[in-house]
């Protein structure tokens, strides 16, 4: 485990996803990517596993790969047992000597991929304990087919499953709490985060992640220009904006005990997150104030439950 | 060895034989049993297999999958609805080229749910690009599974074997074991070339393959199923060697001199053999096939044993809804096609969900044919057998 974190000394080691990747200027996944593997030590290698998803589509079109590590993709719906699969392959080919050297096995997933279609497949590798890192790049809806929404969509969010309508706006349900979900699983180490500043947040949880024994899960939010609708350059600001309103705080679960990782000096207002993107642009309607009430109200509230659950 | 085993128990054992390195296990009714055993074997420290107990068949063939990838030699077990859901995961695995070995213990797809024997759930499965291998009884459904490592590693291909549900799977039989030493001799080592662990090398399999290579892709696929049929029977000739038992693409049953002939799958092939034998004491010329590799099907060869006859009766142990009759059927008149002179073919429709089949039905089926064969026409080419009168179903009897 990397006591200190230094950027410079992280960001000078060569890249294991490279650059020449298909994925949109401003998109969140490359950069959470990027940033979880960089959490390798340098000697180990890895097995990455995708889902099916933009991610999968633009790292690895044939005949050409970003990664530098074995890489596996399947399906859309079982990236997780896929992972496990190759973990088990590694420990019976550890036993009987044919393979040697320390090997991590890391799954990358969209929401759709996660909190929805693999969510089985999620948890039952969860549940039957693989050495393996399951990371959620989270940009709430199905990215990769044209903005639809999942359950890990929030409310009001405009999709194209969920538009904008004269009798509906937006989503009409809120947010599945994913993260607290696979808590419930007592697995070792369960976090969110987010690429946020220099990237210490995602670095420290994910090498914490990789180099814990058993199962452990990320959900790394993930922002999408063309779902959020927002200008690409605006990716670390929209970050920046969603831990700073609390929307998406950041925290980690050690062995059932939860601790948050960022306050915010100052919790700002939900609206300062929203209005920044195209998705939520009806909720400054006139009329439709009262979503911006209840979306505060909505984030207030798990903020609040948060807060008592990490004693902070 | 001889030995007392039902069919579930046998494969089970050759499982236990082979000691693969990964196994995906899910139960579903009647394979239930394979993984049920197998857990034992582990449990007992017979195998040192990595038995990974998944959530679902979905997972179980994904699982693996990876593991194939990943170097280790995997394997698995199922049935009917269990095969349904791994449908998508059994293209992946056969276009990533994974021999994985799947012992496939047939039932009826739902709905209704039943289950029973018939083929629906693999004859749904037939164009996944997997190799199927079925047998007639416990004995086979043993071998099958033995033959199908040396023939799937060999054309990177994965394997269905396959037996009937119930009627194979549960049914105790005295089979000839054969010794562990020599049946892991016979299958060897997986040895692949490129494997994900390989640590000279990072493999990155799975990508999204756009139409400037896809069709390249598809087309080594097909070749490799085409030379399957070649390795089947090498792999065959080199276990009959060394077990004394025979295997080809087919089995031809009193078919020298047959005038008649009936073309079948699986367990129905016992009670065949015995209308068979009942006709020809009577001098009926009475023959049958029963089709041990349905994929690759063995077309040019079924078409020559075939060209002979003066009539015959493919029996489709599945529907397939085609309109048009079920698909031992169609794949049988399409290889006929190139026969100068052909036999005139039926298609009986049978046994659907675990309805009986007895020697009287089989033996009505060679009345028809021969009937047939004088009077040169076929009625209806495409019917189904043994099932109740539409008036007699409405009334409840």
């Amino acid at each position: 485990m990397n006591p200190v974190y230094d950027l410079k000394r992280e960001v000078e080691k060569p890249a294991r996803l490279t650059g020449g990747h298909r994925l949109c200027a401003g998109c969140g996944a490359g950069i959470v990517v990027s940033g979880v593997l960089r959490a390798l030590n340098k000697e180990d290698r890895a097995v990455v596993t995708n889902a099916t998803s933009c991610l999968e589509v633009s790292t690895f079109m044939y005949p050409y790969t970003a990664y530098t590590d074995s890489f596996i993709h399947s399906a859309f719906e079982n990236s997780a047992a896929t992972c496990s699969g190759v973990e088990a392959a590694y420990n019976a080919l550890k036993r009987r000597g044919k393979v040697d050297g320390t090997v991590k096995f890391i799954t990358f997933a969209g929401d759709g991929g996660t909190y929805d279609i693999g969510f089985q497949s999620l948890s039952g590798a969860m549940e039957r304990g693989h050495d393996m890192v399951y990371v959620c790049y989270d940009n709430e809806a199905y990215m990769n087919t044209g903005i639809q929404r999942s359950s890990s969509t929030p409310h009001f969010s405009r999709t194209t499953t969920t538009p904008v309508g004269s009798v509906r706006q937006g989503k009409l349900q809120n947010k599945k709490d994913l993260t607290e979900i696979l808590v419930s699983h007592n697995i070792p180490y369960a976090a969110q985060s987010a690429p946020l500043g220099n990237m210490k947040d995602l670095h420290m949880k994910a090498n914490k992640a990789i180099y814990t024994e058993g199962p452990c899960f990320l959900n790394v939010l993930s922002p999408c220009p063309r779902g959020w609708d927002y200008p690409m350059a605006k990716l670390p600001e929209i970050v920046r904006l969603a831990v700073d309103t609390c929307v998406w705080p950041l925290f980690e679960v050690e062995e059932g005990v939860w601790r948050l990782t960022y306050t915010p000096k100052k919790k700002l207002p939900v609206e300062d997150f929203l209005r920044m993107q195209g998705r939520f642009a009806h909720m400054f309607r006139k009329g439709n104030e009262w979503m911006l009430e209840e979306a505060q109200q909505y984030v207030d509230k798990k903020w609040e439950r948060l807060l008592e659950r990490t004693g902070a | 060895m001889s030995i007392c085993l039902s069919g579930n128990e046998a494969v089970a054992f050759a499982m236990k034989q082979i000691n693969p390195d990964v196994m995906g296990a899910f139960p579903i009714t009647p394979s239930t049993e394979i993984p049920e055993y197998f857990a034992q074997y582990v449990a007992n420290g017979e195998v040192n297999t990595e038995y990974v107990t998944v959530e679902s068949e979905h997972s179980s063939m994904s699982v693996c999958i990876a593991a194939e990838a990943a170097g280790a030699r995997s394997v698995c077990a199922t049935s009917s609805c269990g095969l349904a859901l791994m449908y998508e995961m059994l293209y992946v695995a056969a276009s990533n080229r994974l021999p994985i070995t799947l012992a496939c213990v047939n039932r009826a797809l739902s709905g209704p749910i039943n289950i029973n024997n018939d083929h629906s759930d693999s004859m749904g499965a037939r164009d996944a690009g997997w190799i199927q291998i079925y047998a007639e009884n416990n004995q086979e459904a043993y071998d099958n599974f033995i033959m199908a490592m040396p023939v799937g590693e060999n054309v990177r291909l994965p394997v269905m074997s396959c037996m009937d549900g119930f009627i194979t799977s549960h049914a105790v039989e005295n089979i000839e074991l054969l010794e562990t030493d020599a049946v892991r001799e016979f299958v060897g080592e997986y040895k692949p070339e490129n494997y994900l662990l390989k640590k000279e090398n990072p493999l990155a399999v799975g990508p999204y393959d756009i139409s400037a290579y896809y069709m390249e892709h598809k087309v080594q696929q097909a070749e490799a199923m085409k030379a399957a049929k070649a390795r089947l029977l090498v792999v065959a000739a080199q276990f009959e060697k060394f077990s004394g038992r025979r295997y080809g693409l087919f089995e031809e049953y009193r078919m020298e001199d047959a005038e008649l002939a009936v073309v079948l799958i699986g367990s129905s092939a016992g009670t065949a053999k015995a209308a068979v034998d009942g006709l020809r004491e009577k001098g009926v010329r009475a023959g049958l096939i029963k089709v041990r590799v349905f994929r690759p099907f063995p077309g040019e060869e079924l078409a020559k044993a075939l060209s002979k006859v003066k009539a015959a009766a493919v029996m489709d142990k599945s529907e397939g809804f085609s309109a048009n009759g079920g698909p031992l059927f169609a794949e049988t008149r399409s290889a006929l096609y190139d026969l100068k002179e052909r036999p005139y073919l039926i298609d009986i429709v049978y046994g659907l969900g675990g309805r009986d089949l007895k020697t009287e039905d089989v033996e009505k089926i060679f009345a028809r044919l021969a009937e047939v064969a004088v009077t040169g026409k076929t009625g209806d080419v495409y019917s189904h057998m043994g099932q109740r009168r539409r008036s007699q179903h409405e009334s409840g009897l």
